[in-house]
């Protein structure tokens, strides 16, 4: 065999880190992505202890010398938990381009109250948009809008536009930004619709104005990121993980932290992916406290179709579709004596698994306990004898069940569908499941997610309406994806490894001309 | 149903008619979403609507049907400007000479259902609890006051930048044909007054509580939750309706043809259908169902797709692969079954080659679809 020999002093390292709600998970992988080494710690209450902590403890384990490491990825739920818990949240100006139109439904018109205050003292409404063929509905009046950006003066760190159609004709969102940086000064950041979200003009307003208030949070994410690296002596290109399941430099990250939400999950998947060597099946990601199903479709997750609320904001940027139920290692199985029943979860001991499980000599009957009583796993100094054996029979059976069913809704047709299975809490799931045609558990399992998390792919993509009285569906179906190519070149990628990963097409009923709505996506290696 | 009857409608009310509207939307109509946020707006500005019934009416109050026509998606984009929502009624009050007594929905089915509300606050009017399908469907003609033959001019459109069109049709296919070529002018969606009918009309012709109805739904659904009740079961029991099928959705193809998207979705069974496949055929709607090829429920009769745990329904836009759904049909107005309103909405205007047989009758041949 002849190859080159990589001399190890040589090779190029790449370290993937995702911070999940209990743990911190760290992967360092080599430049053929192989997993050299992985690690787990707890999520601290100051995030970046925890990260940090991870790449202390992967540099020692694995001795590799930190010069060497060249990319550095992160995935992480701080965007996620600054909407839910309402913290840390920047205030947004926001401009909606649309009068006459649009004025039945006034801006943040679905919001609660705290949080409109918290996130955007000023909205207005300014005339302007096109139609769904790029027509101008009416022209914009420059003064009027110079005036809006006078009032906020002073009173926003962040400024939202959002024009009706800006996904057809993206000139008026971009004039206004211009303007916006002469009233407001260069350095204000502005958001613009167009590149966040699709069609729907308030959902795609709401994620454009999450996006302007999450600015702060991913600039101290970036920040903290960069900081650890330098302690450790690592001179990477810092990328971050987007919930599409590929990545951004984090200069355009620092841009749209929005597309940072719910990466977790999609790490997952794509770890999966790789680990398996699988491009299409389920990936079941059984944790402490849940259980994540998702689908691997040409190794990219399946997006969601529906609207999808964050924080309770109705949003329409893509998310990927995961199924999410209450079973995992810690999960809670107890006996009813006066119904004789066995009930299981959905509460869980969390992360303190390791002292309240019974065979840890803990006082809680979990899901892990009843695994390895019945032998499925084997646990160092597991005190098993105690537990009764038909009881955890019975909760067994639950759990078998409804991981079946589970995996049942969101299989795309009756036929048997190979699983992935990853996380810690894989070790309840039985080696024969129905509708399974097999169970691949891969190494490296519980930290598939961080190994999602450094496998570099970067995307770009589109989405537009086409007449195809104009041009044929192919040509329709051509233009799309060269846009797509085109975005993710500019995102980072290789041009000489960018694949079209999705092409979907919907008619849209009751407009003349077969008007043809065209979502693409591309990606390639960094 | 219960004796209760809607006398005005609040933000709560407006929820519950969002939901119901969709039920009775049978998976075309638009998703009420933009519609409900329209109307919960203008009654945090001007307070709740008064709903009135329509055997309270006058004999001769002019009552005018207004409603958005054009593509949903263009709606939820290029959302209504509150004047447009306006004008079309003023129009029809400067061409009639006469002040309109009271609003009311054409179609009480998808984003329809509220549009009026905003209307109705705006001009302080009430909202008449009924409407002219008692579901959805696409075409304008499509309204039980053109079974009876009523004339629906004058009509009146507007857009948003302040555009206004006053039509005379002879009748509603024509208006359809000229409605759909304005609308296609002014950006794919526009507001619509047709149908300006008198209290005595609106007795005579339109689909009575048809508000109230939506309203019932809507709770029924909201409710069942805390009452841990199967949501689907109790909808059956209040509407007389049948469940036709529980599965799963395992294709679903859609094509535009003349600019409506008409498709066929396919369900493979579990539970006590395992083994079985219903087709649901849709054009915007869903109009025919089989079941390993026998006709289960046909158009105008309704069929509406709901999520199996939660009863919420599935739009044809929004239904994906591996949805787990009950397949439910329920009866239409009788008014859809005599010869002209099998004409205007029956399989074959739709060009299905199933004959049109009524949803009990199917019911009871297959053994009870109950």
């Amino acid at each position: 065999m002849s190859y080159t020999n990589v001399n190890s002093m040589n090779e190029i390292y790449r370290i993937g880190i995702d911070v999940g709600g209990t743990n911190t998970d760290a992967a360092l992988l080599d430049s053929k992505l192989n997993t050299i080494h992985t690690i787990k710690v707890h999520t601290t209450r100051d995030v970046n202890e925890g990260i940090t902590e991870s790449i202390r403890r992967l540099l020692a384990e694995s001795s590799v010398n930190p010069a060497q490491i060249r990319y550095a990825m992160l995935g992480t739920t701080h965007c996620t938990n600054a909407i839910v818990e309402r913290k840390h949240l920047g205030k947004v100006g926001l401009i909606r381009i649309g009068a006459p139109a649009t004025t039945a439904v006034p801006p943040l018109a679905d919001w609660d109250d705290t949080l409109k205050a918290t996130v955007c003292p000023h909205a207005y409404v300014v005339h302007g948009g096109y139609e769904y063929d790029g027509r101008t509905i009416v022209e914009m009046d420059e003064e009027e809008i110079q005036d809006c950006f006078l009032k906020m003066k002073g009173e926003v760190e962040a400024v939202a536009i959002c024009g009706v159609f800006s996904p057809v004709n993206t000139s008026q969102e971009k004039r206004v930004e211009e303007l916006a940086k002469q009233v407001l000064g260069a350095d204000m950041p502005v958001t613009l619709s167009h590149e966040i979200g699709s069609i729907g003009l308030l959902e795609r307003e709401n994620a454009s104005l999450l996006n302007g208030a999450l600015l702060n949070v991913i600039a101290g994410v970036v920040k903290g990121f960069e900081e650890a690296l330098q302690t450790f002596g690592i001179d990477a290109s810092l990328y971050i993980c987007q919930n599409d399941g590929t990545l951004m430099y984090s200069e355009y990250a620092l841009r749209y932290p929005i597309l940072t939400i719910a990466c977790g999950p999609t790490n997952s998947i794509r770890g999966a992916a790789h680990l398996s060597g699988l491009n299409d099946a389920l990936v079941v990601d059984i944790g402490g406290t849940t259980t994540d199903i998702g689908v691997l479709t040409q190794g990219f997750p399946r997006q969601s179709s529906a609207a999808v609320e964050i924080g309770g904001i109705r949003t329409n940027f893509r998310m990927p579709d995961i199924l999410s139920i209450g079973i995992g290692g810690g999960t809670i199985v107890r006996l009813d004596e006066s119904q004789d029943q066995v009930t299981v979860g959905p509460d869980s001991v969390g992360y303190e698994l390791l002292k309240r499980g019974l065979i840890f000599g803990g006082d809680t009957l979990t899901a892990t306990d009843v695994a390895v009583k019945l032998g499925r796993y084997e646990w160092k100094d597991a005190q098993t004898e105690a537990l009764n054996e038909s009881i955890c029979k019975r909760a067994d059976e639950i759990i078998t069940r409804d991981i079946e069913d589970a995996i049942d809704r969101m299989k795309t047709s009756s036929d048997p569908v190979d699983v992935i299975l990853v996380g810690g809490g894989s070790i309840l799931v039985a080696d024969k499941l129905e509708g399974v045609s097999r169970i691949v558990r891969p190494d490296h399992y519980d930290a598939a997610n961080a190994i999602g998390a450094a496998l570099g792919e970067v995307s770009g993509e589109t989405e537009r309406i086409y007449s195809l009285d104009e041009m044929s569906y192919d040509e329709a179906k051509e233009d799309a994806r060269s846009h797509a190519i085109e975005q993710a070149v500019l995102a980072g990628a290789d041009r000489d490894t960018v694949q079209i990963v999705l092409s979907e097409d919907i008619p849209i009923a009751y407009l003349p001309g077969n008007a043809l709505l065209v979502k693409v996506k591309a990606a390639g290696r960094l | 149903m219960r004796n209760f009857k809607l006398t005005e409608l609040n933000e709560q009310a407006i929820q519950y008619i969002a939901v119901g509207a969709a039920v009775l939307g049978t998976g075309g109509g638009g998703d009420p979403h933009i519609g409900k946020l329209m109307a919960k707006e203008a009654i945090r500005k001007h307070g709740p609507v008064r709903v009135v019934s329509p055997e309270d009416l006058e004999d001769d109050a002019l009552v005018v049907p207004i409603s958005m026509i054009g593509a949903p998606t263009v709606m939820n984009e290029k959302i209504p400007s509150i004047q447009q929502m306006i004008k079309p009624l003023d129009m029809i009050e400067k061409e009639l000479g006469r002040k309109v007594s009271a609003i009311m929905p054409i179609e009480v089915g998808g984003g329809n259902s509220l549009v009026p509300v905003i209307t109705a606050a705006e001009r302080n009017i009430p909202i008449v609890d009924a409407d002219a399908m008692g579901r959805a469907f696409p075409e304008s003609q499509m309204v039980t006051f053109y079974l009876d033959g009523i004339d629906c001019s004058p009509i009146t459109m507007a857009d948003e930048r302040g555009n206004g069109v006053l039509m005379h049709a002879i009748d509603g296919v024509w208006e359809e044909r000229m409605a759909r070529a304005v609308t296609i002018q002014m950006g794919g969606s526009a507001s619509i007054c047709d149908y300006p009918v008198t209290g005595a009309q609106v007795k005579q012709s339109a689909i009575p509580h048809t508000l109230t109805l939506a309203y019932e739904i809507g709770k029924t659904l909201f409710e069942s939750k805390e009452l841990k009740q199967n949501p689907i079961e109790m909808l059956l029991k209040q509407l007389n309706g049948y469940a036709l099928f529980q599965g799963k959705a395992v294709d679903i193809r859609r094509r535009t043809e003349g600019g409506f998207t008409r498709g066929e979705a396919i369900f493979e069974g579990t539970d006590a259908k395992k083994g079985s496949t219903m087709t649901l055929f849709f054009q915007n709607e869903f109009l025919l169902a089989t079941e390993d090829g026998h006709s289960m429920a046909i158009t105008p009769d309704l069929i509406s797709v709901l999520d199996q745990d939660t009863g919420m329904p599935i739009t044809t836009e929004n239904l994906k692969y591996g949805a787990r759904v009950s397949v439910v049909g329920f009866p239409c107005d009788p008014k859809w079954r005599s010869p002209k309103g099998l004409e205007t909405v029956g399989p074959q205007y739709f060009g299905y080659d199933a004959p049109y047989v009524p949803i009990e009758k199917l019911a009871t041949e297959k053994g009870g679809a109950e």
